[in-house]
């Protein structure tokens, strides 16, 4: 295989040179990704690598990346991970109840381990892979959604993980299919000494009326940098329910990039809740399309950062047709220096009459350094619509504080529960219980764990 | 058991307190009385501890310590609890839990061992039952939607759970109709007992009528202007503050 562009010309802009390195080893490692040789997936990494090096890394003077700069991440030489680091199974995060077996799949610097996966049975109708492996087994399932959830053909780093994708999660349900037990994907990074680079793909396909629940758990292991640039398709199909929650636990040095792109059909419901903790910069970007009337939509989250840490998320929820209601509420905290993003937009068609949007993002500033970005974004073209938004940032409130602490909770235990009472507030849109309860309780190890301040 | 000598505090650099002089003995009940704006909020806040109120001279001692080197939190680990005249809503934290974290902290403060979580219902129950008041309130978020007059119920139900040696009620008959200012001060009066001490802040007698105090004292300029038997209260319920140089507000 070849690479298209090479995109040397004497007058190479800035964005091109931040995406030459990448170019140079996807010229060496192209023909050696899983897939290689099929015509469609060849055709779909060229177009991949092609756009990523014409665009090259995101810079702030574009508008969805206003408050996100990815000088660091572009200055960073990132390589694909070599070896295979043994780990225990006792390390990996679950929400499942220990005794119960998860349908678990494990990645490991991107690619599945299957000495660390735990499918369990599935019901009929039902498959539940690796990426690398459908490829091989469902080539037909892959080629019809991989690529063609969106109906735009996205960003840069939506096209620098499709030249890039070697693994990732693969879920179809047939019509009907319904999964009792919640389907878990492990996402593990290892910062190691020289910093690795990693695309995960993920695909859901939830066909009519079927039913499932999806936790991605993205975590690190060790201290140094890596680069983890995740993209998710998602397929709803009518009267499909899919419940997609995630928490992002990386290491203190990575950079996670996450976008996920839906498609939602008739009557449909998707709700996905993210926790965001870890990583030195992490992005959190959803583009739900909503294409079919009586469709919910639910978009929520938690961020919880300090130190230097900065954390954007960034939703763009797009009603296409009548009467859908999608509704989006996000907390986070934010302490030291660091720095949190919610940009939130919605819009409205001009045939999605009867849209009910709304749109609440809270944060609470826990030091005078700590900063927070908010701009919802309304973009209306229907008139018989409801759409609300509200944003609001604050500090913890003096009153409640001493009204704990003439009760004898000593200072650093009231300002925790005032915390913790803030963030569990958006954990309630959490509809699965178990899921609900494991979160809550990363929330209270992260506040009993005491935070760096700067 | 309280001992408050010469006691100046300011707020936003304004003098309030001009010399506060006081001494409440264990097992008395005594009643603080004013016109508006004679600092009777200020001298319960300057006691619990609340930050912004700045005390730049004099002293006051509780139960042989210096309380005004505590911090609030240790002042209520000491056995200060004020019951607040505006109780704070806490959304997303219900009743239950902060009475717990609450007991737990003191008696770690005290050296006693913490109570588990059956232990704690048995006597939340009891302490609840006893208040005349309904289990549901233990598992709604502090203070949220709650009347004015749940919310006083409330604070005496903190009372009666953390088992303070010293009860300072801030004008807790404020806001209350008759009904449940009866429930109130049964729920207060069921708490006097040889070991425990209570300051009664209030600017109308009728709490008196069902709180009966040991002593009197009228709250006028910053300082105490008068001290007298429960019969002083009613007196001044005649006559009004007006003696007191004070321009009365109510």
């Amino acid at each position: 295989m070849t690479t298209t562009s090479t995109a040397q010309s004497s007058a190479q802009s800035p964005a091109q040179s931040s995406a030459q390195p990448y170019l140079d080893q996807h010229g060496r490692i192209a023909d050696d990704l899983p897939g290689a040789g099929l015509p469609w997936l060849d055709r779909l990494r060229l177009e991949g690598i092609g756009r990523f090096s014409r665009s090259g890394f995101p810079t702030t003077r574009t508008e969805a990346w206003k408050y996100t700069n990815l000088r660091d991440l572009a200055r960073t030489a990132f390589v694909p991970a070599a070896t295979k680091p043994t780990i225990g199974l006792d390390l990996l995060p679950t929400v499942v109840p220990s005794g119960e077996s998860p349908h678990r799949l494990v990645f490991v610097d991107g690619r599945l381990r299957a000495d660390l996966c735990s499918v369990g049975d599935l019901p009929p109708g039902a498959i539940l892979t690796g990426l690398a492996a459908a490829l091989d087994r469902h080539p037909d399932l892959v080629a019809t959604h991989l690529g063609q959830v969106s109906p735009d053909e996205g960003g840069p780093m939506r096209a620098l993980n499709t030249a890039f994708l070697a693994d990732g999660l693969v879920l179809a349900l047939d019509p009907g299919v319904r999964l009792e037990r919640p389907v878990e994907a492990v996402f593990v990074g290892i910062g190691a000494e020289q910093p690795t680079m990693h695309h995960p793909r993920v695909l859901i396909v939830a066909g009519r009326g079927s039913e499932a629940t999806v936790v991605e758990h993205h975590v690190g292991l060790g201290t140094g940098a890596y680069f983890s640039n995740v993209v998710t398709e998602a397929v709803v199909e009518d009267g499909a329910r899919l419940h997609h929650y995630k928490i992002q636990a990386e290491g203190a040095e990575a950079f996670h990039v996450s976008t996920l792109v839906a498609r939602l059909g008739a009557e449909a419901s998707y709700d996905n809740f993210v926790l965001t903790m870890g990583g030195r910069l992490s992005r959190n970007e959803l583009r739900p399309f909503l294409g079919g009337s009586g469709t919910e939509c639910r978009l929520s989250g938690a961020y919880m950062v300090s130190g230097t840490q900065h954390a954007d998320t960034t939703t763009v929820i797009d009603h296409a047709v009548p009467r859908c209601t999608s509704r989006e509420v996000y907390k986070g905290v934010i302490d030291g220096a660091a720095r949190a993003v919610f940009q939130g937009k919605i819009i409205v068609r001009p045939d999605a009459q009867k849209t009910d949007g709304y749109q609440l993002n809270r944060a609470l500033l826990l030091s005078d350094a700590a900063e927070i970005d908010s701009k919802p974004e309304l973009e209306i073209y229907a008139d018989d619509v409801k759409c609300s938004h509200g944003a609001t940032a604050g500090e913890l409130d003096d009153d409640q504080l001493f009204y704990l602490r003439a009760r004898g909770i000593d200072a650093a235990s009231a300002r925790n529960l005032l915390v913790a009472a803030f963030l569990l507030e958006a954990l309630d849109e959490i509809r699965v219980e178990t899921v609900r309860d494991a979160f809550a309780d990363r929330v209270r190890d992260w506040l009993a764990a005491g935070r760096p301040t700067v | 058991m309280l001992e408050i000598k010469n006691l100046h505090a300011t707020v936003d650099g304004k003098p309030i307190l001009k010399g506060v002089d006081l001494i409440v003995p264990a097992g008395e009940v005594h009643a603080i009385m004013g016109p508006n704006g004679a600092g009777k909020s200020t001298l319960s806040y300057v006691l619990a501890g609340r930050e912004g109120y700045e005390v730049t001279e004099g002293t006051a001692t509780f139960r042989g310590r210096d309380l005004l080197a505590m911090e609030p939190e240790e002042r209520a680990a000491a056995g200060m609890f004020l019951a607040f005249q505006y109780p704070v809503e806490i959304p997303g934290v219900t009743n239950m839990t902060f009475l717990k974290t609450a007991l737990n902290a003191l008696r770690k403060g005290r050296g006693e061992k913490e109570l588990d979580a059956m232990q704690f219902l048995k006597l939340v129950r009891a302490k609840t039952k006893e208040l005349g008041m309904s289990e549901e309130m233990l598992k709604r978020a502090v203070n949220v939607g709650f009347s004015g007059g749940e919310k006083k119920r409330n604070e005496v139900l903190q009372m009666a759970v953390l088992d303070p040696a010293f009860c300072l009620l801030d004008e807790t008959d404020s806001g209350l109709d008759i009904d449940a200012l009866r429930i109130v001060a049964d729920g207060v009066n069921a708490l006097r007992g040889p070991d425990r001490a209570m300051l009664v802040i209030t600017h109308y007698q009728r709490l008196l009528d069902y709180i009966v105090p040991d002593k009197v004292h009228v709250l006028a300029g910053g300082r105490i202007a008068r001290t007298g038997g429960k019969e002083l209260a009613l007196e001044l319920e005649e006559k009004g503050y007006a003696e007191f140089g004070a321009a009365e507000a109510a």
